[in-house]
């Protein structure tokens, strides 16, 4: 196709001259400033764990490490999910109460109904999902603020784990004595399923936001949700399948924990949301939106775990666990809105 | 004559890339109504800008009260008694009318507010102003004449000697525009100095004693109130000797079959029955003033925004189209004016952007993004349409205004649409850019697009459009063909439609 007018003689020689300025060179600059959080992030870990292992030699044995990979699965899969959720600009704040719900269910269903143990653990997954769709459909067609809609299901959600368990932890052990070896038993030598859990499904979450259609339109929506409308995008559905899906992992969290634990626990669940998303914003997701990275929500997760680890191993009492995090994430924040400033 | 209270001679004021003013005159007498009139970007704003202290000039000298004077700030403004009310609002609604006149100025005693001199000291105001308000009342309560009204008493409590309106009856009925005269006319008679910015004639008519007309950032010149005449005043707006510019070779394409029809399209607050058709291959204008409806009515047929009436016909079926998603799924696609807000990912790179409305057709059953084809096609799209970017990797934010356009029509030419909605395609765009958005929108039209281009500005409407609409106050007023259209039969049907009816 060639710039061929039909028009007079006019201005038809200069137009080729005169095409706006190039700005050069911004390709690799920008590439870095994409990268600083993540790298950010991924130095700070490097160097709490060299801290760590000096400070203490059983820091860095197997035994510690996986313990570690263990502690960080239950955050880190939640913190997967949610992560979508904060790039489209949303938060999430039911998925703490959500897992537990999930874990009820999953127990209601191995145990209670005495479904096979698979059909419960889907079943237990499912509940997420649907507790998921139904934020999204609050969000996106009642047009409900995120941080409502999942605040009242997060209440829900404790109350409802309350109620359908009686407010007595339901127990696996006796009636699916196998239950207990999807987080704990070690297809790989070493390694706990819960962790080959994690890894899997940050896999899933890392292709997903960044090769298919789910992802693109998160980020999209996060950027911009009124230019993606109006691109015929039908941004409402999306969000909800956004949502959904954000759930799903919730779920996923769920069955994890329960069987990590053999147990549903009705009590648990608070403060874990919250925990999820400080791993997510110490991995560089903009609270924003249209920012963020599976790859730094992993790295995120682990500086909360190796922070709290490390603590324990140096024999810190465990109340200055949360305010070393809280610090931790201060400073990310802080570095994310000076990178923002300079990039403004 | 008195001596003017408020002089201004030779103000030029440049922006990067614009000069938006050059040697500009205008000088206001107390007791007296200036309405300044010109098109969209002819410097009213930047004027007023300058004057309230909201920007500095660049060369020029202002005299108040036949002293020169250096406007440095809004508070300075204030302080001398000049003093704007913009066209946005600046009032909290949740306060009262009394608590947002005296903001930041609140009466004290010792350590806390006293809302009792407070009320008092605002109701001894509207009372001397002859406004008809409850001081104590919520602003949010009240209608916008009324709001203006707190605005105005805001603005005299500073003792403002100059009232600078900035279109203030943009947002008002009929009625309440009476209500605004009237205090006007009390003003003036108390010796208050008035700039009333307006491009509607019958405004001028009924308020002026004297009219400054910009056009281009320049001065034009001052008519006194017996020499007014609106066509002579619509002729130095729209200047006479400009060139027209090229216009399009086959100007008539009304013969073709009809892409679009819509009739009656009406929306709760502005459209009323707008009905028009497009034809293969046309390029039709929609002309007239800022709130005259052109983009409201791009967004109506897309149902980017509620309608309360009027249908849509494409392709001779009767289009059910509920939100953009349906509309671009016929191939109607709309480029938004805002093409920074509501037109581009900033932070994304340059193939997310064209890829953006046909993601679907770029992945694969299970919902992979082939990433392989999306970047062919933008590679294609960027040298198809000439896009000057260091790679297809760049992000939008770092492109110049005419290309990052481009990129938004590549993301168009990508779906395929049939039907484009261009609105105001060439803003903030530099002249050379524009010429080849021009070129691009005639190639379309000649490979069987259908166009509708909306711009403010005149001489771009005549330089593309085979037909010209044009609206003012949410209807159609006219509609020209290309041969017949001139700058001026466009700015009368723009400036007055509504009035004659």
């Amino acid at each position: 196709m060639s710039l061929q007018t039909d028009s007079g003689p006019s201005t038809k020689g200069k137009k080729d001259m005169t095409v706006a300025a190039e700005k050069q060179g911004g390709g690799v600059l920008a590439f870095v400033k994409k990268q600083a959080q993540q790298s950010l992030a991924f130095g700070t870990l490097i160097i709490l764990v060299v801290f760590f292992s000096i400070a203490s030699p059983a820091f860095l044995t197997w035994p510690n490490i996986s313990g570690v990979l263990l502690a960080t699965a239950v955050i880190g899969i939640l913190a997967l999910g949610t992560t979508f959720v904060i790039i489209t600009g949303g938060i999430d704040l039911s998925i703490g109460t959500g897992m537990t719900l999930a874990a009820v269910m999953t127990g209601v269903f191995i145990v209670n109904i005495g479904l096979p143990v698979w059909l419960g653990v889907l079943g237990g997954v499912l509940t997420g999902g649907l507790m998921g769709f139904v934020n999204g459909v609050n969000i996106a067609f009642l047009r409900l603020p995120p941080f409502i809609a999942t605040l009242a299901m997060m209440l829900i959600a404790q109350g409802l784990s309350l109620i359908i368990s009686g407010v007595r932890p339901i127990y696996f052990s006796g009636i699916a004595d196998d239950f207990k070896l999807i987080a704990l038993g070690t297809l790989i030598p070493g390694l706990p399923n819960a962790v080959l859990i994690t890894i899997v499904a940050a896999l899933i979450a890392f292709v997903v936001l960044g090769k298919t259609i789910l992802g693109r339109y998160t980020f999209s929506i996060g950027s911009n949700e009124e230019a993606t409308r109006l691109s015929g995008v039908n941004t409402r559905r999306w969000k909800v399948m956004i949502y959904t899906f954000a759930g799903l992992f919730t779920g996923v969290a769920g069955v994890v924990i329960a069987s990590r634990l053999d147990s549903a626990q009705p009590q648990l669940g608070v403060g874990y949301e919250l925990q999820a998303i400080a791993a997510v914003i110490i991995g560089g997701t903009s609270l924003l939106g249209g920012r963020g990275s599976i790859l730094g929500t992993v790295i995120g997760a682990l500086i909360m775990s190796v922070v709290i680890n490390g603590l324990r191993i140096m024999s810190i009492q465990t109340e200055w666990q949360n305010v070393v995090v809280g610090i931790v994430i201060l400073i990310a924040v802080y570095f994310d809105t000076l990178r923002n400033r300079a990039s403004a | 004559m008195t001596e003017p209270i408020l002089k201004v001679e030779g103000i030029s004021k440049s922006f990067p890339g614009v000069k938006a003013l050059d040697n500009v005159h205008l000088e206001v007498h107390p007791g007296e109504v200036l309405v300044l009139v010109g098109e969209n970007g002819a410097g009213k704003s930047s004027l007023m800008k300058i004057l309230s202290g909201i920007y500095t000039k660049d060369a020029g000298r202002i005299f108040f009260e036949g002293k020169e004077v250096e406007i440095a700030s809004p508070l300075h403004a204030q302080h001398l008694g000049v003093t704007i009310i913009h066209q946005e609002m600046n009032l909290m609604s949740d306060l009262t009318v009394a608590q947002n006149i005296y903001i930041g100025r609140e009466p004290m005693i010792g350590p806390f507010l006293s809302e009792a001199k407070l009320n008092k000291t605002a109701s001894d105001l509207l009372e001397r102003l002859n406004i008809n308000l409850n001081a104590k009342q919520h602003v949010g309560e009240l209608t916008v004449a009324k709001q203006q009204m707190v605005e105005i008493a805001k603005a005299l409590s500073f003792n403002a000697k100059v009232l600078i309106m900035d279109e203030p009856t943009s947002a008002l009925t009929d009625t309440e525009v009476e209500v605004l005269f009237t205090l006007i006319e009390q003003l003036k008679a108390s010796g208050t100095a008035i700039i009333y910015i307006s491009h509607r004639m019958d405004e001028l008519k009924r308020l002026a004693d004297r009219v400054t007309v910009l056009r281009d950032g320049s001065y034009i010149g001052s008519l006194n109130k017996d020499e007014i005449d609106i066509p002579k005043v619509i002729e130095m707006m729209v200047g006479r000797h400009i060139d027209e510019g090229t216009r399009p070779a086959i100007r008539d394409k009304t013969s073709n079959e009809t892409v679009l029809r819509v009739r009656g399209l009406s929306t709760k607050s502005l459209l009323r029955d707008v009905s028009f058709d497009l034809h293969r291959g046309e390029i039709l204008g929609f002309a007239g003033l800022m709130g005259a409806g052109r983009t409201e009515t791009a967004r109506a047929i897309i149902k980017a925004d509620p309608t309360t009436g009027g249908t849509v016909e494409y392709e001779g079926k009767v289009a059910r189209i509920k939100q953009p998603a349906d509309a671009v799924r016929l191939g109607i696609g709309y480029l938004s004016e805002d093409r920074k807000l509501l037109g581009l990912m900033l932070e994304q790179d340059v193939t997310f952007n064209t890829i953006l409305a046909s993601l679907p057709t770029f992945t694969d059953s299970i919902g992979i993004v082939r990433d392989g084809k999306a970047k062919t096609i933008a590679r294609d799209k960027v040298s198809e349409l000439r896009i000057k970017t260091p790679s297809i990797g760049q992000m939008v934010k770092l492109l110049s205004g005419g290309n990052q356009q481009k990129v938004v029509i590549a993301k168009w030419l990508v779906r395929d649409c049939d039907v484009l909605i261009f609105d105001e395609p060439t803003r903030g765009i530099d002249v050379g850019a524009k010429e080849e958005i021009y070129a691009l929108l005639q190639l379309l039209a000649a490979e069987g697009k259908s166009i509708i281009v909306i711009s403010s500005e005149l001489p771009e409407i005549l330089r593309v459009a085979n037909r010209v609409i044009v609206m003012a106050g949410g209807r159609i007023t006219g509609e020209l063909h290309n041969e017949e259209a001139s700058q001026e039969k466009i700015m009368h049907l723009a400036t007055h439609g509504g009035g004659d009816e």
